[in-house]
């Protein structure tokens, strides 16, 4: 009976994926994004493509930080020469970085606009576009009718959307599929050895629609995600309750 | 194609634009006088006071002698070539070759226009009849050539449309002066006798050569049609241009859409015979008030999709006015591409900087937010950081060079280094801990320096020391140093960068 019982519970679980817009990728698709450990946190065990992540960096820091992650997953993402667009109002990022991320940087297309509603604009219709492989708008916040026609364009076109919300007091819910936080960690390096190492990260994966959600450190080294120390993300919850508490 | 011309002749092209300006004139005689060594001359007079004697030329003391209260206006250099520059524009409507003909006429080549009004009789007509009810006094004359079209205009008594065939007999009865000659042979002439121009038009042109020169016999061939002469024409007409005169004026915006895509519709299939696309289009629009309203379009590459340009042009409507009504719509692309021949492909992965849609959407927000807006970056021969990325010129351009991945560069660049406090007790060493807006961050691990010159040929001063550093929490920073240690707090430190 119970059996019977987990399996209705899947399939309806299973509708409501569909019915909110999400299409999983075929199997011979992807070989994934290169997350590792991270993917099994996704329905299907499949990193969502096609659908809106959210990152939120209250800090310079974090948001160099969320940059670095995002580039990572554009190395996956462009990979048969798609190009993306990156719209911002006030833009930092120094396209030469992208370069160690793997990322070729004159494939990056840059919108900067003056106004927060422009940046929707620009968002949306740019989202509708099929010829791209990735949209990235910066932003202070997004409401959730906004993210949701957001969600509505990429349901259409399947192209990637990342949304960098610099302004996280502001919470809202949004239809965004999955909400992330990228802190830098400190880098190590073999015993001994002096200078920086490879960049670090805590990722935080706060929520994801149908997903569990966890944290992991994750590090970028030899052109790749390597997660770092324990990779199962319970385990690491746990110890950062115990650290809080 | 057969060649016709008009010519149009404002008499008192001046006196009327002020009689026009200011009513008050309209029954009074005045003149318009300028300086010339030292007395006023002349330069315009009215129709009344040319009746009492007076004429262009004359002394303005001479004048005010012969009609009590006469009025002088002032005359302002080049105002006869502004106003028939404007009054060219507006004939447009009657012809796309326009030529201003200076002092006080202008030229229409119309080869090729007058059957869109009937006749050439009514086509004439309605140019005079506007002109005049605008109030200018206008004569005007049409046959095969400038020269004979310009010397009915001016002393033609019979009709105003000279046939093909009667060129020259048409010339015949009129003075030297139709012919356009210069005053000093238009006086040797008189002085001859030669009072007409059947009196010389038969004679031998080596004897009108070495007695008149050479300048009579062009005139006299440009009269004729035996040589040519070239009109400069005041707007160069576009090689793809499209218009659409409208019977009532339009004011609505669902108007002016109907107009762009019948514009569009048009110039798009001759674009599309011709295997060529858009880069840059502009709508213009003739206003019922004289004034033009217009809107440019630009595309990132090359397009003949009537449905991409017509969403361009839809972004702009609302920056149209059209005020009264707009009564023709222009529609040029003064710059045309061929449209590269696109491959359907079964099955691409994501095709990036080509794909049509990528193009159509940059238009799209060039369109709306201004081209500005958009920048591509590719790689320069700069150590430099700000100077390391250059913006690219075109969709299409390829880097040049590689992308440098061998030093370390930060995520996210200041645009400005911002100055920070720090304390650094060993030269060349980086700094035990900063203040950056009031925070104290430790330096728990750090690499470097890397030493970037300045670019004396560029620009004066001191060079940096970059130092990749990272801080108790992990956080990592781009530091440098201005200039070679100092000791103390002689040096000033700037953070520029945050790492991934």
């Amino acid at each position: 009976m119970t059996g019977t019982k987990k399996d209705i519970i899947d399939q309806l679980q299973k509708n409501i994926l569909a019915w909110q817009g999400f299409v999983p990728p075929e199997a011979g698709d992807t070989g994934g994004i290169g997350l590792g450990p991270v993917e099994a946190a996704f329905p299907n065990a499949v990193f969502p493509t096609g659908a809106i992540h959210e990152f939120l960096s209250a800090e310079p820091e974090h948001a160099a930080a969320s940059g670095g992650f995002i580039a990572g997953l554009l190395k996956t993402l462009m990979l048969n020469g798609g190009a993306c667009l990156w719209i911002s109002m006030s833009r930092s990022l120094f396209p030469p970085a992208l370069r160690a991320f793997g990322v070729e940087p004159d494939r990056v297309i840059f919108i900067d606009l003056h106004r927060e509603k422009d940046v929707l604009w620009a968002m949306e219709e740019a989202l509708k576009c099929e010829g791209l492989a990735a949209v990235i708008g910066e932003m202070q916040e997004i409401s959730f009718t906004q993210s949701r026609r957001l969600q509505l364009a990429v349901e259409q076109s399947r192209v990637t959307g990342f949304i960098l919300r610099s302004d996280p007091r502001k919470l809202s819910a949004t239809a965004c599929t999955a909400r992330w936080k990228i802190t830098p960690l400190p880098s190590e390096l073999e015993a001994g050895m002096p200078g920086v190492g490879f960049p670090r990260w805590n990722v935080e994966l706060l929520k994801v629609r149908n997903g569990n959600p966890g944290i992991w450190k994750m590090e970028w080294k030899a052109g790749g995600f390597m997660p770092v120390g324990e990779n199962v993300g319970e385990a690491v919850l746990e110890e950062q309750s115990r650290m809080a508490g | 194609m057969h060649k016709r011309f008009v010519t149009i002749w404002f008499r008192h092209l001046i006196t009327d634009w002020l009689v026009i300006r200011q009513p008050a004139l309209s029954d009074v005689p005045f003149i318009v006088v300028a300086k010339d060594r030292g007395r006023l001359v002349i330069t315009a007079a009215n129709i009344l006071a040319e009746n009492q004697g007076v004429t262009v030329g004359m002394a303005a003391a001479d004048a005010k002698a012969i009609i009590p209260g006469l009025q002088v206006i002032d005359d302002r250099p080049g105002q006869a070539a502004k106003l028939l520059k404007a009054l060219g524009e507006w004939c447009i409507r009657y012809s796309p070759i326009i030529a201003i003909d200076l002092p006080d006429g202008l030229i229409l080549d119309v080869s090729g226009c007058a059957h869109l009004w009937g006749s050439e009789r009514a086509y004439l007509k309605e140019i005079v009849t506007r002109l005049r009810s605008k109030g200018y006094d206008v004569r005007a004359a049409m046959a095969d050539t400038v020269g004979t079209a310009w010397a009915i205009s001016r002393f033609g008594q019979v009709t105003p449309i000279i046939e093909s065939v009667g060129q020259a007999t048409a010339l015949l009865p009129l003075p030297p002066a139709a012919l356009r000659l210069e005053p000093t042979v238009l006086q040797r002439l008189q002085k001859l006798g030669l009072y007409q121009v059947s009196s010389f038009i038969r004679m031998p042109r080596s004897v009108l050569r070495r007695r008149f020169g050479e300048s009579l016999l062009l005139r006299l061939g440009q009269a004729l049609g035996q040589e040519d002469e070239v009109i400069t024409p005041l707007q160069v007409v576009q090689p793809y241009q499209e218009r659409l005169p409208c019977l009532e004026p339009i004011c609505t915006a669902t108007g002016i859409e109907i107009a762009i895509q019948r514009l569009l519709e048009m110039l798009c299939n001759r674009l599309r015979e011709e295997g060529k696309g858009i880069r840059t289009a502009i709508l213009k629009g003739y206003r019922i008030d004289g004034k033009i309203v217009q809107a440019a379009i630009g595309t990132n590459r090359a397009s003949h999709s009537i449905h991409h340009l017509f969403k361009l042009f839809e972004l702009k409507i609302a920056a149209i006015e059209p005020a009264l009504g707009i009564e023709l719509f222009v529609l040029e692309a003064p710059k045309v591409e061929d449209v590269p021949h696109i491959q359907e492909a079964l099955w691409a992965g994501k095709p990036g900087l080509d794909d049509l849609g990528v193009a159509e959407l940059l238009d799209k927000i060039g369109g709306k937010m201004g081209a500005a807006t958009i920048h591509r970056y590719l790689p320069d021969e700069h150590h430099w950081p700000e100077r390391s990325i250059r913006p690219a010129l075109s969709l299409r351009e390829k880097p040049a060079a590689t992308w440098r991945n061998d030093k370390p560069r930060p995520t996210r660049l200041l645009t400005r280094p911002e100055p920070i406090e720090v304390s650094a007790p060993v030269p060349d060493y980086p700094p035990m801990l900063f203040r950056y807006k009031g925070k104290v961050h430790h330096i728990k691990k750090a690499d470097g320096p890397e030493r970037i010159e300045r670019e004396w040929w560029l620009e004066d001063g001191d060079h940096r020391d970059y130092y990749n550093v990272e801080d108790e929490h992990g956080q990592r920073y781009w530091l440098f140093r201005l200039g070679h240690y100092a000791g103390g707090q002689g040096n000033q430190w700037f953070l520029h960068g945050f790492f991934a």
